[in-house]
C-alpha cells in the first residue's frame, strides 16, 4: 500500500458500504459465491452425481449421446429447445486431427476479460514481438518485424457443447524456415488451444466482457507455455492454473470411458497405482483387456444414461478385490495416478491424451466440468 | 511561465517542476521583471520579449557592485578574445563566483551559451563557463534554440558538445517552455548518430519525447542502433518509453533487475541545483531520481511470480481496437488518463470518470488510490476481474496446498498481509477470501500463517451463520478443542472481531434496510437472528474451552473481551439484540480467583444492566410491542445471575439461587463458613489487594498478613469512593484505570453499581 494510511476503525460512512450493497444485490458476483457454498458443501463425498452429459442429454449432439451410450436418444441433432447445435460434421477434421494423439498439459483458465475474436491478427502479432522479445532478454524488437517463428490463432470450429459455448481457438507456434524456398508452413514448435464444452455453469456467472474458456490445454515445451501464458494473463486479465486431476476423478474417467461403447479398440484398459514408498516410489500397473472391463462396467451399470458414484465405486471395488484376490495387496490403500483406455488416457498430474476422436467432445466436457470446479 | 508539464509520468525528474509550476507561479514572475529592470538600468542588452513589466523590486543583487562586475565580465566574454589573459581569468572568476552563489540571470545564460558554443575561446573556458551556467531561476527556451543552432554552426569541439548536452538535461527542468525545442526533435534524434553524444542524446530524448514524436521510422532507428551497439542502458531506456506510448509498435523485455539507466553521477550540477532549488523555493530538496517507475521489468516465472501484478495501464487492448473507433471513443479514450500518472487522491477524484483501469486488476490490492476507486465502482467486470485473480491467486499460493512448499511460507503471509491492510482499509471483506476460506480451512492445520488466516475469517462479509456454519465454523471448532490455549484466544479474539466488522455493517445498514431487496437478508430479523447464532456459537465454544482448559484466566479474559462487545451491541450500534453469556461462562467468571476477571465481570454485567435497561425504556415509551422486543426470559436470565453475583459477593448468600450447591456437599467439603468466604471483603480474589493496602498502611511491618480482615473495614476507604461517587467521575471509569487497581474490591462493585443496594430487589428488571 502506498502512502495512505489504513483509516481507525470506525463505523464507517454510508458511501463506503456501498461495495457491499452492491454485493449483496443478486449480482453475478453473489450468484458465485453462492454456488462455491453449494459445491464446497457437496464436495467431500457426493453421493451421486449425474456424469457431465447426463443433465443436458437433450441438446447435445449425437455423437455425444453414443458417448454415454444411449441408443434411443440417437439421430436428432435439434435440441428441446429449438436451437441449432453443433454436429460432429460442421466440425474440420484437420483441425480435429491436430488435437488427438498428443499429450497436452491441463490448465484452467479463468474468464478473459476483453477478448475478441476478430482480432486474431493483431493477437498474433503482438504475440509473436512477445515471444521474440522474452528469448532475447533485454533487446527491444519491433512489432510486426520479420523473426524466425510465427504465431497462428484460428478458430477451432465445432469444439463446443451448446451454442451458448464460445468458440474454441487454437494458438501455435511455427518456426519459419531460413530458406525461402522450403515449405511455407514451418515446423509447429508448441501448440495449446482454448475451450469450453458445457461450461454453463461458468457462463452464467460472468457478463458480457468476457468470453469463458475455461480449460486450456498445451503441447511443447513448458517455457513457450510460460511465455505465452504471461501474455494472455497479462493482456485479458486472466489467470492459468495447472488443472491436476485427483485419484476420485480419475475414477470417475475409468468409468466412464469404459462405458463408451467402441467399434474396435485400440489400447488395452490400464491403470496406474503408486505405492509411496523410499527410495523410489513403487508403481502397480494393471491391464485389462477393454472388452473384459466394458463387460464388467455393464454389470455394474444400472441408471441408462448417466453414472452415479456408487456404481463408478462398485466398478473400482471390483477391480480392487480381482487383484487382491490374486496379488492379496488392498489397491485401495495406494493411490490412483493414470487411467488409460481406447478413449483417451489421463494421468494425476494433469496430463491428457485423446485417442477417439468420437468422444472427443464428451472427455473435453468432464475436463471442462473439472476445470470449472477449480476457477470457482 | 509554465515548465512542461506534459511529460511522461516515468519522469520523475519533472514531478518537480510540475509541482513548482502549480505553486510558485507567482514568486517567478516577480524574480524575473525584477531582474529585467536591473538589466535596464545597467544599460546592457536586454532582450525584451516582454520587458515592458517594470515593478521595480530588490529581491536579488545584495550589492550593486557584484551586479556591475558581471555585466562587464559577460560584456568581455560577448566581444570575444582579447589577448589579456589576466582580464580573461578575473571575468571567468566573476562570473563563476556569481553563479555559484545566487545563479545567473535568464539573460546571463543566453550570453554565456552562445559564448561556449561560438568557439570564441578554447575548450579549457567553455567547460568552465559550461559548468558554471547555473540558472538562478529558468532558462529561456530561446536561448537553447539559440544554442542548437550554433550546434549546427559545427564551431565547437566534440568535448564541448557533450558538455552541452550534458548540462541541457541537467537543466532540463529550468527551462521555460519546451515547446520549441520539441520541435527540433529530428535534429536531436540525427544526434544519435554520433557514439560520443548518444548516452546523453538518449537521455535528452528520453525527456523530451512525447507521444507524437514516436514513429514507427524512429523505432526502427533505435533497433538498427541497438542491433549495432548492443544492450545498452540508455537506449532500453528510450526504447521503453516508446513502447510505453505506443505499445503496438515494439516488444520489449526488460531485465529482471531494476534498472537506472542514466547515471545521476554524472551530473555535474547537481549539487548546485540542489542548493539552489531549496534556497529559492525553500522546497525540500529531494534527490533526483532518474529511472523508470513502472515500466519495471518485471519478467516472471510462470505463476510463480512477485504475487500481485505491477500496476500498468491496459495498452494492448486499446490499441488494438483504436482502428475501429468511432469518434465518441477517440474522445473518451482521448481523456483518458493513464494509472501511470495517477499520485494523489484530488487527481483520482479530476479523472475518475476517464481513469484507465490496470490491464491485470490484481494490481489495485498494491495501490490505495485504486482500492478507493474499487470501493465506489459500479462497474461489474472490474469486480469480477479481481474476484477470479484473487481467488486463483490464493489458492495457488496456498501453501498447504501442496506438500513440501513450505518455502514460500513467507511469500503467501506476505500476500495475506497485503489482501488484509486492503480489508481493513476498504472496511470491507472480499468475496474471494471468503470463498478461499470454504476450500483451505478443512485443510488447514491451525499453524501456518496463523494469525494471516484467522484475520481473514474476522473480515467474513455479513452473510446468513447458519449457512456458513457447516463450511467454516464446523472445521474451525475442530482444530479450537484440539489446539492449544494460545490458538483459542488468537479464534475468540479472530470472532470478536468478525461480531464487531458484521454490527458495525449492520448498524450502517439498519437505516438503507428498508428501501434495498437484498436476496440475502430481507428482514432485520434475520440479520440479528445471524448475529446471535454467531454469538451462542462463542458461548458454546467458549463453555466448552473454559471446562477444556480449567477456567485458565487467560482463556477468561479473552471470553470476557467477547462478551464486552456483546453486552453493549443495544447502546452502542443501536441493533435490537441483547445477548446473556451462557451459565458455562458466567459462574466460572464469577469464582475466578482473578481479581481483574471479576472486575470484568462486574463491568459486564454493568453494561447489560444499562443495555436491559434502555431496551425496556424504549419500549415503554412507544407503546407498541416492536417486532424485538426482548423476550422475558432474557430478563429473567439477567435477574438470576445478578442475584447470583450479589448473594455471592454482598448478602453472603452464596450457593442459595442460581449457583446451587447442596449444603451437605458443602459441609462434606469441610468448609467451615463457606457463606462468608466469597463476600467483598473475604473473597480470596481480593487477597492481592489487601496485601498491598496492608503494606501501604504498615510499610514498617513485618508481617502483615493475618489480620488484612481487619484492615478491610476502616471507613476511610469508605470515605474516599463516597466522594468519588459523588463527584460524578466514576462513569469515565473503566476497568483497568488505575483507580479500581490500586483501591478496594469494594469500591470495584460499587463503582460497577451505582446505587446498589443489598436487600432491595428494586434493580431487578423484570
Amino acid at each position: 500500500m502506498d502512502s495512505y494510511d489504513a483509516p481507525e476503525l470506525t463505523p464507517r460512512q454510508d458511501a463506503s458500504s456501498r461495495l457491499k450493497d452492491f454485493f449483496i444485490g443478486a449480482t453475478p458476483l453473489q450468484k458465485r459465491l453462492e454456488s462455491v457454498r453449494k459445491q464446497t458443501s457437496f464436495i467431500p463425498t457426493p453421493p451421486r452425481r449425474k456424469i457431465p452429459q447426463g443433465s443436458q442429454l437433450q441438446n447435445v449432439p449425437h455423437f455425444v449421446l453414443e458417448w454415454v451410450a444411449r441408443p434411443s436418444a440417437r439421430g436428432s441433432s435439434q435440441s428441446r429447445d429449438g436451437t441449432q447445435v453443433s454436429r460432429i460434421e460442421d466440425v474440420d477434421p484437420q483441425k480435429f486431427a491436430v488435437l488427438l494423439h498428443k499429450q497436452w498439459t491441463l490448465y484452467s483458465l479463468t474468464p478473459l476479460y476483453k477478448f475478441s475474436y476478430t482480432d486474431f491478427k493483431e493477437y498474433s502479432k503482438l504475440l509473436t514481438a512477445f515471444i521474440a522479445a522474452e528469448k532475447k532478454k533485454g533487446l527491444a524488437v519491433e512489432v510486426g518485424d520479420d523473426f524466425n517463428i510465427k504465431v497462428v490463432f484460428s478458430t477451432l470450429m465445432g469444439v463446443k457443447g451448446t451454442e451458448r459455448d464460445p468458440e474454441a481457438f487454437l494458438v501455435q507456434i511455427l518456426s519459419k524456415s531460413q530458406l525461402p524456398s522450403e515449405h511455407k508452413e514451418g515446423k509447429v514448435l508448441w501448440t495449446g488451444w482454448f475451450c469450453c464444452v458445457f461450461g454453463d455453469s461458468l457462463l452464467e456467472t460472468v457478463s458480457e466482457d468476457f468470453t469463458c474458456l475455461p480449460l486450456f490445454l498445451a503441447n511443447g515445451a513448458e517455457t513457450n507455455t510460460a511465455i505465452i501464458g504471461t501474455w494472455f494473463q497479462k493482456t485479458f486479465d486472466c489467470y492459468f492454473r495447472p488443472l491436476a486431476i485427483s485419484s476420485f476423478n480419475l475414477s470417475w474417467m475409468a468409468a466412464m470411458w469404459t462405458a463408451c461403447k467402441m467399434d474396435h479398440y485400440m489400447a488395452t484398459t490400464e491403470f496406474l497405482w503408486s505405492v509411496p514408498c523410499s527410495p523410489h516410489s513403487l508403481d502397480i500397473s494393471y491391464a485389462i483387456h477393454p472388452e473384459d472391463a466394458k463387460a464388467l462396467w455393464d454389470n455394474v451399470h444400472k441408471t441408462p444414461g448417466e453414472v452415479t458414484q456408487e456404481e463408478v465405486d462398485l466398478f473400482m471395488d471390483c477391480l480392487y478385490s480381482h487383484f487382491h484376490r490374486h496379488f492379496k495387496i488392498h489397491l485401495s490403500a495406494t493411490r490412483l495416478v493414470r487411467v488409460s483406455t481406447s478413449v483417451a488416457s489421463a494421468h494425476t498430474d494433469g496430463k491428457i491424451k485423446i485417442l477417439c476422436p468420437k468422444y472427443l467432445i464428451g472427455v473435453l466436457a468432464y475436463l471442462t466440468e473439472l476445470a470449472v470446479f477449480q476457477i470457482e | 511561465m509554465r515548465t512542461c508539464a506534459v511529460m511522461s509520468s516515468q519522469k520523475k525528474v519533472n514531478s518537480w517542476a510540475r509541482k513548482r509550476t502549480s505553486q510558485d507561479s507567482s514568486s517567478y514572475q516577480t524574480r524575473l521583471s525584477a531582474w529585467r529592470v536591473k538589466e535596464d538600468l545597467n544599460d546592457s542588452k536586454s532582450i525584451s520579449k516582454c520587458g515592458q513589466n517594470n515593478t521595480v523590486e530588490d529581491c536579488e543583487g545584495a550589492d550593486g557592485q557584484t551586479e556591475n562586475a558581471l555585466q562587464i565580465a559577460l560584456r568581455y566574454f560577448e566581444k570575444g578574445p582579447i589577448k589579456t589573459s589576466q582580464n580573461k581569468e578575473k571575468h571567468l572568476k566573476t562570473v563563476e563566483n556569481v553563479a555559484w552563489k545566487n545563479g545567473l540571470a535568464p539573460e546571463g545564460i543566453d550570453i554565456l551559451l552562445s559564448v561556449a558554443l561560438s568557439g570564441k575561446f578554447g575548450s579549457a573556458v567553455n567547460t568552465r563557463i559550461f559548468k558554471c551556467m547555473i540558472p538562478a531561476t529558468l532558462i529561456s527556451e530561446d536561448s537553447v534554440v539559440k544554442a542548437v543552432s550554433w550546434l549546427c554552426a559545427g564551431k565547437c569541439s566534440g568535448s564541448t558538445k557533450v558538455l552541452f548536452y550534458r548540462w541541457l538535461v541537467a537543466m532540463f527542468d529550468f527551462i521555460d517552455h519546451k515547446e520549441q525545442i520539441n520541435l527540433l526533435y529530428g535534429f536531436f534524434f540525427a544526434s544519435l548518430q554520433d557514439d560520443a553524444l548518444c548516452p546523453y542524446v538518449c537521455h535528452l530524448l528520453y525527456l523530451l519525447t512525447k507521444k507524437e514524436n514516436v514513429k514507427p521510422f524512429r523505432v526502427r532507428k533505435l533497433l538498427d542502433l541497438q542491433a549495432k551497439m548492443g544492450m545498452q542502458p540508455h537506449l532500453q531506456a528510450l526504447l521503453s518509453l516508446y513502447k510505453f506510448f505506443v505499445p503496438t509498435l515494439i516488444s520489449v523485455s526488460l531485465p529482471m533487475k531494476k534498472k537506472i539507466y542514466f547515471k545521476n553521477s554524472e551530473n555535474l550540477w547537481q549539487t548546485a541545483l540542489l542548493a539552489l532549488r531549496s534556497r529559492n523555493q525553500g522546497f525540500p530538496s529531494e534527490p533526483l531520481k532518474l529511472m523508470l517507475a513502472n515500466v519495471y521489468p518485471i519478467k516472471r516465472k510462470w505463476n510463480s511470480h512477485s504475487i500481485i501484478p505491477v500496476l500498468n495501464s491496459c495498452n494492448y487492448s486499446k490499441e488494438s481496437r483504436k482502428k475501429r473507433m468511432n469518434l465518441s471513443d477517440y474522445f473518451s479514450s482521448n481523456g483518458s488518463f493513464p494509472l501511470e500518472q495517477l499520485k494523489s487522491f484530488p487527481q483520482l477524484l479530476q479523472n475518475i470518470h476517464c481513469l484507465e483501469l490496470p490491464s491485470q486488476m490484481g494490481a489495485v490490492l498494491n495501490s490505495s488510490l485504486l482500492l478507493h476507486y474499487i470501493n465506489c465502482v459500479r462497474d461489474e467486470s472490474v469486480l469480477l476481474r479481481l474476484y477470479h485473480w484473487l481467488s486463483q491467486t490464493l489458492q495457488e499460493e496456498c501453501i498447504w496446498y501442496k506438500v513440501n512448499n513450505y518455502d514460500h511460507g513467507k511469500e503467501f503471509a506476505n500476500f495475506l498481509d497485503t489482501i488484509l491492510r486492503a480489508e481493513c482499509f476498504l472496511q470491507e471483506g472480499f468475496y474471494s477470501c471468503e470463498a478461499f476460506l470454504y476450500k483451505s480451512l478443512p485443510l488447514w492445520d491451525g499453524l501456518c500463517c496463523r494469525s494471516q488466516f484467522l484475520q481473514l475469517v474476522s473480515w467474513i462479509p455479513f452473510s446468513s451463520f447458519s449457512e456458513v456454519k457447516p463450511l467454516l465454523f464446523d472445521h474451525l471448532s475442530r482444530l479450537f478443542f484440539t489446539s492449544s490455549i494460545f490458538f483459542k484466544c488468537s479464534v475468540l479474539q479472530c470472532l470478536k472481531e468478525l461480531l464487531q466488522n458484521w454490527l458495525l455493517w449492520l448498524s450502517m445498514d439498519v437505516h438503507v434496510k428498508s428501501v434495498r431487496n437484498s436476496p440475502l437478508e430481507t428482514t432485520l430479523g434475520g440479520s440479528m437472528n445471524s448475529v446471535s447464532e454467531l454469538i451462542h456459537y462463542v458461548g458454546w465454544l467458549s463453555t466448552t474451552a473454559v471446562r477444556l482448559e480449567s477456567n485458565r484466566t487467560f482463556l477468561l479474559h479473552f471470553i470476557l473481551d467477547f462478551y464486552e462487545k456483546v453486552c453493549d451491541i443495544y447502546i452502542n450500534y443501536n441493533l435490537p439484540l441483547v445477548v446473556l453469556f451462557p451459565p458455562g461462562v458466567f459462574y466460572p467468571v464469577l469464582l475466578s480467583l482473578d481479581s481483574s476477571i471479576l472486575n470484568q465481570l462486574c463491568y459486564i454485567m454493568d453494561r447489560y444492566h444499562k443495555n436491559l435497561t434502555a431496551a425496556k425504556k424504549n419500549e415503554f415509551i412507544h407503546k407498541t410491542k416492536s417486532e424485538f422486543s426482548f423476550s422475558s426470559k432474557t430478563y429473567q436470565e439477567f435477574n438470576q445471575y445478578l442475584t447470583a453475583m450479589v448473594g455471592c459477593l454482598w448478602t453472603s448468600k452464596p450457593f442459595q439461587k442460581g449457583l446451587y450447591i447442596d449444603p451437605e456437599v458443602l459441609g462434606n467439603a469441610s468448609v467451615a463458613e463457606y457463606k462468608k468466604s466469597l463476600n467483598l471483603v473475604h473473597h480470596p480474589a481480593f487477597l492481592s489487594y489487601t496485601v498491598s493496602f496492608l503494606l501501604q498502611k504498615q510499610p514498617s511491618s513485618s508481617h502483615p498478613a493475618p489480620s488484612c480482615r481487619l484492615i478491610l473495614r476502616p471507613a476511610g476507604i469508605r470515605r474516599r469512593h463516597r466522594s468519588t461517587l459523588e463527584s460524578g467521575s466514576w462513569r469515565a471509569l473503566k476497568p483497568g484505570s488505575p483507580l479500581l487497581e490500586s483501591n478496594t474490591p469494594f469500591l470495584l462493585f460499587s463503582l460497577a453499581f451505582p446505587g446498589f443496594r443489598p436487600c432491595a430487589p428494586a434493580w431487578c428488571l423484570c
